[in-house]
């Protein structure tokens, strides 16, 4: 399982409903820890992947491999549990649910996912206070404060928080700086590459900004592995 | 998916305004339910309570729920008397062991003046066999005694000693009034919870007594120039009475003795048995009763309406958050769950409150109806049905939950991971 990668996408074939073929991508590897960088402009196609990645979508053909399950193969409950116990999510902005405090954000995945829960060492609630204090979060009066009244940055890092909760294998991260100016930009991606190495997750990080590409291993234009894009 | 549950209640936490208006509209509808329930079953509970232990009641042929009305609820007038040679004959009877005459006609401003006898007092049972207690005073004794019921006496404030005059027939005071013969109140009768509380009662004597000059229906112009002490030397006998309570000697000849009573020869009775014909008026309030009921269920249906409503309008706004539950691990099952979970508590909080407030009303209320009217509110506190409207009523929000929770279910299958805002 350890020689397998992250995400292996073969022949893939996406459209929305009948419409025009969106994504074309014969083939594209995520390795094991791999922190990469996937930029594409607006439209291109980046979330969609993302969603055909997470099992939400389903493609009309080709294989999506997600450690080493083919996700096509299995039951839609199989790839909700499988996206539950091994992706951890970022989304650009409006990350957390509003009802619930910053520590309960974070520990959301150990509700749905038991492999998560029982991964924590030490029960949830004190793994999410260790992460958020990783992420300089640590001040008590604003972990008490509804998510909604956090600054974009702070909700974005409590966001970091509970896409790692649990150790999951695979991080994806769609736009999740395009909302921050450009020094807390450089500082959360920085955290989210060190937290990401520190809990052996790969990391797919998704942007239109390809001035961000330094910060990672390696560096994917989807225009170059997208046939679709590459034609038009 | 108690994690869920805590989902579902923090969720409606954050929209506490709209949720708690939800809960209250639910709960008054479901206060309306059971407060129609309740009133339904107090009724029927007063009305039977009103008369017990006796076997039969007897008067002049009408229809019987028109007999128990006027004899037992002084609801309504009879239309014609039994004379007082066949109450003879009745009370004759080997297998009757008591009875109590009944002589209405008369009131006092608007309480309604029955003359009966010692026996009323011996033998008169209300509720589960309680029998009359005066509260202050004694029993009529002399011919122009009278006893009051307790509402008499308190809407009133008669006392003992307090001379009343009495009206003739059913009409207002002024012009037939019998105030050339004044009654003294010799006791006052305790609650009751029962129109004997409206009522009261003086000997048929007096009743007599006050009529003397008035046998063509108004006063001649000669009653005055009687005096009480002629009177009092008259024959007071009474021609007729209006009705009797009869107690039989066993139980087991009811039928038969109903059967002689209503078949014998000469003037024309009719017996009727007071559960029985309790049981045929609650026939003909049925139809009301269904009536109210289908209302109340229909305002129910309208609570359960704003539950979806509240949460319907709420989905728009929380799509984000579903797409963030998605992402995070949610399966389609959890939507559902969370959706429903949602309006099920909605639903219960809305029916334990509804319950909660009818139960608090009648908690409130029981202590005074008990001591100022002898109302006894017992069978009216938590019953099954309570238990079952509460069930009922969640089981509904559950299943109309499952409304938003497809259409939730739906948008967040066809947003994907993220939501195009």
């Amino acid at each position: 399982m350890s020689t397998e990668p992250a995400i292996r996408i073969r022949d893939l074939r996406f459209a929305w409903g009948e419409g025009p073929p969106l994504l074309e991508i014969p083939a594209f590897d995520l390795a094991v820890r791999e922190r990469l960088f996937l930029r594409g402009p607006s439209g291109s196609g980046k979330s969609t992947l993302l969603g055909l990645i997470a099992g939400v979508l389903e493609p009309q053909a080709g294989r999506v491999e997600v450690l080493g399950e083919d996700m096509s193969g299995l039951s839609g409950s199989k790839r909700d549990a499988l996206r539950a116990d091994r992706l951890g999510v970022i989304f650009q902005m409006f990350n957390l649910v509003p009802y619930l405090s910053v520590v309960q954000n974070v520990t959301l995945p150990c509700r749905f996912s038991k492999a998560r829960r029982e991964a924590v060492e030490g029960g949830p609630v004190a793994e999410a206070r260790r992460l958020l204090a990783r992420l300089g979060l640590t001040d008590e009066k604003l972990l008490a404060r509804p998510v909604t009244e956090l600054s974009v940055g702070q909700q974005q890092r409590v966001a970091v928080a509970r896409a790692l909760i649990g150790g999951p294998k695979i991080v994806i991260a769609d736009e999740p700086t395009s909302a921050l100016d450009a020094d807390a930009r450089d500082r959360f991606i920085e955290l989210l590459n060190e937290e990401a190495a520190r809990s052996g997750a790969a990391l797919l990080f998704v942007s239109h900004d390809a001035s961000l590409a330094s910060h990672f291993d390696r560096s994917v234009d989807l225009s170059e592995i997208n046939r679709t894009r590459a034609v038009a | 998916m108690t994690g869920i549950l805590g989902l579902a209640w923090r969720s409606l936490m954050n929209r506490k305004g709209s949720a708690l208006l939800t809960v209250l509209a639910v709960a008054l509808s479901v206060a309306l339910f059971l407060g129609v329930d309740k009133a339904r079953h107090g009724a029927r509970a007063g009305f039977d309570n009103t008369i017990s232990g006796t076997d039969l009641i007897v008067g002049a042929p009408t229809g019987q729920i028109n007999l128990l009305l006027y004899s037992v609820f002084r609801l309504g007038n009879a239309t014609a008397e039994i004379s007082w040679e066949t109450y003879q004959e009745v009370v004759n009877r080997d297998d009757i062991a008591w009875t109590i005459p009944v002589s209405l006609g008369d009131n006092h401003r608007g309480y309604r003046v029955m003359g009966t006898d010692e026996t009323y007092f011996e033998r008169y049972r209300y509720g589960d066999g309680k029998a009359l207690k005066l509260a202050e005073g004694e029993r009529f004794d002399d011919v122009f005694d009278a006893v009051i019921g307790s509402e008499v006496a308190r809407k009133l404030g008669y006392g003992v000693g307090t001379e009343l005059v009495l009206t003739h027939g059913l009409g207002a005071g002024g012009l037939s009034d019998h105030e050339n013969r004044p009654f003294i109140i010799s006791g006052v009768l305790a609650p009751t919870g029962t129109p004997v509380d409206q009522t009261i009662h003086i000997p048929l004597e007096g009743m007599t007594a006050i009529h003397v000059g008035w046998e063509t229906g108004t006063k001649n112009p000669y009653a005055d120039t009687i005096t009480e002490e002629m009177i009092r030397d008259f024959d007071l006998t009474p021609k007729s009475i209006t009705a009797i309570f009869v107690g039989l000697e066993r139980r087991g000849t009811i039928l038969s003795t109903q059967r002689a009573l209503n078949t014998r020869a000469g003037e024309p009775l009719m017996a009727i048995i007071p559960g029985q014909a309790l049981a045929e008026l609650w026939q003909v309030t049925g139809v009301v009763e269904r009536a109210l009921i289908a209302v109340s269920v229909f305002v129910i249906a309208v609570g359960l309406v704003s539950v979806l409503t509240s949460i319907l309008t709420s989905l728009n706004e929380r799509r984000r958050e579903m797409s963030i539950l998605r992402a995070t691990g949610a399966r389609p099952g959890h939507i559902l769950f969370l959706m429903v979970a949602e309006a099920g508590l909605l639903g219960l909080a809305g029916a334990v409150l509804g319950v909660l407030v009818v139960q608090a009303g009648l908690l409130g209320l029981g202590p005074v109806l008990a001591e100022r009217y002898g109302v006894q509110l017992q069978g009216l506190g938590l019953s099954p049905v309570d238990l079952w409207t509460v069930l009922g009523v969640t089981a509904a929000a559950l299943l109309i939950g499952l409304i938003p929770a497809v259409t939730a279910l739906r948008r967040s299958l066809a947003d994907g991971l993220t939501v195009k805002l």
